[in-house]
């Protein structure tokens, strides 16, 4: 099996895709996006209060980079000030063009791979898309 | 013409001397042919056609109407029932926004299935939203097929559009359609087929079919990308009026009224893409020079390869085995389609995988989306062997993370 293979599908990711992380919506600002084209549907939600954000969850479906990703989300982001988790977002964006990574994407660094198969980047940016709209103070009604 | 060196007529293997193409039900490779009559109109003879009163003009303009002859002796219809849209979705819409916007009611039922393309279905849903008409679905048999057993007993007098597909998309099924538009003629209804898929496949015959309207891409049949088909019979398009008005379709314009030239010309409203009209019969003259018995034994061989080699394998669920077009869709096991895809996609096997713009039938399988391989004339017994390859080490790969 090539590397790159080994390199999109960490056991990590699969970790995350079997037992998602901070799964399920508790009512807080959100943001729905969907590629309706594969069927990848994610709603991230986000506790963003005095520049800190405090919580962000997922609820969704697609495969495994689309679901791991959003539960990958929820972990590293928790805790950051705004600032701070807006670099990250630019910074994860940056991994998926294939210019680099860095370190303060913690455990997100697993998806440096996917910048491999561009037909999966969509995948692997669906829930940090809609992070970035929360970030921005953008929620659906 | 032999099919055991039919590949050299396609030039896209020379360029990706490893690509296993799998994916013809989304579209079909095109041959050199096709390709060489399109470069023909545009550095010979391209210019703008039933305008110009010169020679060059009146070379495309018979070219293009050779093409439109060329079609409609392939499908048994005469030269004024074949319409010229981009696409079969934009021949489906038309056959809604044009037959269905002037003659369906209120309390109208339009029949469908749950086997259609979105194209098929979604302007019917919309018409009927908007007429305060019903939309209603024939049940599927265990296996997902239309059979006329149900279709009688969803089939009544109120009954006046039957939007059914030919072939479908994702199971590779052939409805019974000489049936189901006899009884749909005798309870009143119309019927408007989208023969997308089974364009490809076999000889469709709209007198002996007797279908009101059929409507087909280009593309799916080894022809252009941007030009599709909408036959129509006569005495539903003569009363027909068109959606669109301007260059090429009027015949007397004053300043508060115009009249309309005669069918099919009146639908056609503005400079068609020429180039890939004629690339269509040059795509039909390529089929004719094979023969549809030819193709089919050819795909058929495929097929029944495929599902034997498969046999054997486990940790997959193949959806339809029992289809009579060459297309199997299937998954892995608890891996999702486009997690396994892109396995495929790095040993150059192309395959589709989703929901194959068909949802009705996805949710009817009630699963994500499933892989779906297609084979046709440029494919080989190699093929279905790397195929079959990678079916394994997908099984095996994601195996791993269980």
């Amino acid at each position: 099996m090539n590397n790159d293979l080994e390199n999109l599908y960490r056991q990590v990711i699969m970790d995350h895709y079997k037992n998602p992380r901070n799964k399920g919506l508790k009512g807080y600002p959100h943001i729905h996006l969907k590629n309706p084209s594969c069927g990848d549907d994610i709603t991230i939600e986000a506790d963003i209060s005095e520049g800190i954000v405090k919580e962000v969850r997922h609820e969704g479906k697609g495969c495994s980079i689309c679901c791991s990703s959003a539960s990958v989300l929820t972990e590293v982001v928790k805790g950051k000030s705004v600032e701070e988790a807006k670099e990250m977002v630019e910074a994860y964006f940056k991994m998926m063009r294939g210019e680099g990574s860095s370190d303060e994407l913690e455990e997100a660094l697993v998806y440096e791979g996917v910048s491999k198969f561009p037909a999966r980047i969509k995948c692997a940016t669906i829930s940090w898309k809609a992070f970035e709209r929360l970030l921005n103070g953008e929620k659906d009604e | 013409m032999c099919l055991d060196n039919i590949r050299e007529q396609f030039e896209i293997y020379k360029n990706n001397p490893d690509l296993v193409y799998l994916d013809t039900c989304a579209t079909s490779l095109k041959p050199k042919c096709v390709l060489d009559k399109m470069e023909e109109y545009y550095t010979k003879y391209g210019v703008n056609i039933h305008r110009g009163v010169y020679n060059l003009s009146y070379k495309a303009s018979s070219e293009y109407d050779e093409a439109r002859e060329k079609v409609a002796n392939f499908i048994n219809s005469n030269f004024n029932e074949v319409i010229f849209k981009r696409n079969a979705s934009e021949a489906l819409n038309y056959v809604a926004l044009t037959y269905g916007e002037q003659n369906l009611k209120e309390g109208d039922v339009v029949l469908t299935t749950e086997l259609e393309h979105h194209s098929s279905v979604l302007p019917w849903m919309k018409l009927c939203e908007r007429k305060k008409a019903i939309l209603r679905y024939v049940k599927l048999n265990d296996e997902g097929r239309i059979t006329v057993e149900e279709f009688k007993k969803a089939l009544d007098n109120k009954v006046k559009v039957v939007a059914i597909t030919l072939v479908s998309n994702v199971m590779g099924y052939v409805t019974p359609i000489k049936e189901i538009i006899k009884l749909s003629h005798e309870a009143g209804a119309i019927v408007s087929v989208d023969a997308a898929q089974a364009v490809a496949h076999f000889k469709i015959d709209v007198k002996d079919l007797d279908c009101d309207f059929l409507s087909f891409s280009a593309h799916k049949m080894m022809g252009p990308t941007g030009v599709g088909v909408l036959f129509g019979k006569d005495k539903h398009l003569k009363k027909m009026m068109p959606l669109e008005y301007g260059g090429d379709m009027n015949d007397e314009v004053d300043k508060t009224s115009v009249t309309i030239k005669e069918i099919p010309y009146c639908f056609e409203a503005g400079t068609p893409a020429i180039a890939e009209v004629l690339g269509l019969g040059e795509a039909i003259d390529f089929i004719n020079s094979i023969g549809f018995d030819k193709i089919e034994a050819h795909c058929k061989a495929l097929h029944e390869y495929a599902l034997k080699l498969l046999e054997d394998v486990k940790g997959i669920t193949i959806y339809n085995k029992t289809s009579e077009c060459s297309i199997i869709s299937f998954n892995v096991d608890g891996v999702h389609p486009h997690d396994a895809s892109t396995l495929f996609d790095e040993n150059n096997v192309c395959l589709r995988a989703g929901h194959h713009c068909a949802q009705l039938i996805t949710k009817w399988l009630k699963v994500n989306g499933t892989l779906r391989a297609s084979f046709y004339i440029y494919n080989t017994k190699e093929d279905v062997e790397k195929f079959v390859k990678v079916v394994k080490e997908n099984v095996k790969f994601f195996s791993q993370f269980n």
